[in-house]
């Protein structure tokens, strides 16, 4: 039978399938940050265990750590015992481990692919739903609890169910001012929050071919919001270029080899997937969310829908929005540039080409937060960082930030943020903070407007 | 949190939202922790409790409801991954969640915790909400040998899925690095066969 893409990656994996059960699946790639793998650790030294195999293994810190004076001890004490026991962790271990101020420090699912750690054809997990992300290199990753953190550090292989197959394609072209973020939020809004739950999803079509690496990355990360275990684009010459050069990736003769083998990873013309939807890229314009899940999800000129159920009432309750409402126009008093979702250099060139000749309006708090070291100096090396100073903005330092209230940057309660990050569910940025998913124009229209505006009115 | 799970007849806390995500379960500023301990105390923390720490109306602080099952709407555990929502729903004294439909990686969760995940028919889920609401006394029994899940208020009856090696597990109270730590020969064959990456 023609093989899908991601049978090949996952058939390649199977150590066994275990009766009437699970799959065995080797990993490749573990990734830990200090937030879910304290408890997997402390499971190993109970059981007296080993780390299988350290090599396969990278530890970073990213949901704690403040984004500013990095250079300092973080002031939250119960934070810092979380920090600081993860680099324990990693050394007892005998891991790999990128502390803060490690230039290679940042968001784990930023890091990784940057660093070419996460190459095609792998399998990758990470504690945290969003290690989706990594599928924009073609590799099968996805989120695992911390029992499965604990499997794979004892054993480099973890138990699950084979996921079935989805594949999402997206004709035609994008529009101008219409970002791999508005196409996500949108077949979001189309397929729910619970479409994909229980697949894993290849991307395809020419609006997907079309995206750059960055963009693949936003797609692949937001694959969790659809549900799904995971989402991934075939290799292809975009990334193949992305990644060539990287420090973790091959190099020379290996690296010609290597991309003769990944030039194999892609679904056999005729192979079937469980289940197919087709979008086109036409009917797609910048997209902002209206509720409190990202499926909840509006063109930008859209009103607000009629509640169809309590969810809904309570979503809208929450949000203090009105059915019937234009968001166009809807005041804003916190704008989030950043997490894994929209913190790489394309997303900080978008935002600046909106911000270029403007300035920040007086009434919006603006968190600005490269995904990485790397990305900060990639910012000063285009002059990015002066055209926000001058338009009033300041850059501050890496980390997951505003995305999920675990640091010192939370939206207060009953503000208002425009968010590049991934979620706007109830208090997610901050107990009773309101967030409106949005691509980094919106967030950029929205920064020097001060209120909801389309970006294509600025560009 | 290892424990055997069998037969269970409880009554029902019946939480009817669709789409209920990890952050409500257990927001992240309570993630902090590096045990395990202590995080039943802040279940549904934003939805018990107002930020003065008094409580809000809501089922958890409702004493007409009890009991070691949890009946929520469609798409429950939806969004982060945090395992830290099937450790407040153990360590909160819940058993069994009966759902509809639960998102992938929280299902996961909660079995490794020995929380059985029950997933039922809408209309199932439906007439259960419906007895609860009608007497709040209604107790469920879930028989994991015979794969059952009976409404004691009307003799309605279900069978529900679980793999039969998760079975097993969580009747004899074994985890999968149990399971894994047997089979190291075999992961030494696979890197023989494929080469490590």
């Amino acid at each position: 039978m023609a093989k899908t893409l991601f049978d090949k990656i996952w058939d390649s994996h199977v150590v066994q399938i275990v009766d009437d059960g699970p799959t065995q699946l080797y990993i490749d790639r573990l990734y830990c940050h200090e937030v879910t793998s304290p408890q997997a650790f402390a499971g190993l030294r109970e059981r007296g265990l080993k780390c299988f195999r350290p090599d396969h293994i990278y530890c970073m810190p990213d949901h704690n750590t403040p984004t500013h004076d990095q250079d300092k001890p973080i002031e939250d004490p119960v934070s810092r015992k979380q920090v600081d026991t993860l680099k324990k962790n990693a050394d007892d271990f005998g891991l790999t481990h990128f502390g803060m101020m490690s230039p290679l420090n940042g968001i784990i699912h930023v890091v990784g692919p940057e660093l070419g750690l996460s190459l095609p054809g792998m399998t990758i997990v990470c504690g945290d739903s969003h290690t989706s992300t990594h599928g924009a290199v073609g590799a099968v990753a996805f989120g695992i609890g911390t029992s499965e953190v604990e499997m794979v550090l004892a054993s480099q292989c973890i138990l699950q169910a084979k996921p079935k197959s989805m594949r999402i394609t997206v004709d035609g072209k994008l529009g101008p001012g219409v970002t791999a973020k508005d196409l996500a939020l949108y077949i979001m809004s189309q397929i729910t929050t619970s479409g994909a739950t229980g697949y894993f999803v290849e991307y395809a079509g020419e609006a997907i071919r079309a995206l750059t690496m960055e963009g693949r990355l936003t797609l692949c990360n937001l694959s969790i919001e659809m549900g799904a275990r995971g989402g991934f684009i075939a290799p292809d010459e975009t990334t193949f270029a992305y990644l060539k050069g990287r420090p973790y990736a091959p190099q020379g003769e290996e690296w010609d080899r290597a991309v003769e083998r990944w030039k194999q990873l892609k679904s056999e013309p005729d192979a079937t997937f469980d289940k197919e939807v087709r979008f086109d890229a036409a009917d797609i314009e910048p997209m902002v969310t209206y509720g409190t899940n990202p499926g909840m999800g509006i063109g930008i000129t859209q009103r607000i829908p009629e509640p169809q159920n309590a969810s809904d009432e309570k979503a809208l309750a929450y949000m203090q929005f009105r059915a019937g409402d234009p968001m166009i126009g809807q005041p804003v008093d916190y704008v989030f540039l950043g997490a894994c979702t929209n913190g790489r250099i394309e997303d900080f060139r978008a935002f600046a080409s909106i911000a270029r000749g403007r300035h920040k309006a007086e009434s919006v708090t603006a968190w600005l937060v490269p995904g990485s070291w790397h990305v900060m100096e990639q910012i000063r090396q285009e002059g990015l960082d002066r055209v926000l100073e001058e338009a009033g903005f300041a850059i501050r330092q890496p980390g997951c930030s505003a995305c999920l209230a675990m640091n010192d940057d939370k939206i207060p309660a009953g503000k208002l943020a425009v968010s590049t990050s991934n979620r706007n569910f109830e208090g997610r940025q901050g107990p009773g903070a309101r967030t409106v998913l949005a691509s980094p124009l919106v967030a950029a229209a929205a920064a020097v407007t001060g209120v909801i505006t389309d970006p294509r009115t600025l560009l | 949190m290892k424990a055997k799970f069998n037969i269970l007849r409880s009554t029902c806390v019946p939480l009817p939202l669709e789409n209920v995500d990890t952050d409500q379960i257990i927001p992240a500023r309570f993630l902090k922790a590096t045990d395990k301990e202590g995080f039943g105390d802040n279940l549904f923390r934003d939805w018990r409790y107002n930020p003065d720490g008094t409580k809000k109306d809501f089922v958890l602080n409702d004493p007409t409801y009890g009991g070691q099952i949890l009946v929520a709407g469609k798409n429950f555990g939806c969004g982060s991954s945090r395992e830290h929502a099937a450790w407040a729903i153990a360590g909160y004294g819940f058993r069994v969640v009966v759902s509809s439909f639960f998102a992938d990686i929280h299902k996961n969760n909660e079995l490794n915790n020995f929380v059985l995940p029950v997933v039922v028919s809408e209309a199932f889920l439906a007439e259960l909400f419906a007895s609860i609401k009608a007497d709040p006394k209604t107790e469920v029994v879930v028989d994991l040998p015979a794969q059952t899940i009976t409404n004691t208020a009307t003799g309605s009856s279900e069978h529900f899925d679980i793999n039969g090696y998760k079975k097993y597990c969580l009747i004899n109270g074994l985890d999968d690095i149990d399971f894994l730590l047997q089979n190291k020969d075999k992961i030494e064959d696979y890197e023989r066969r494929v080469g490590k990456n």
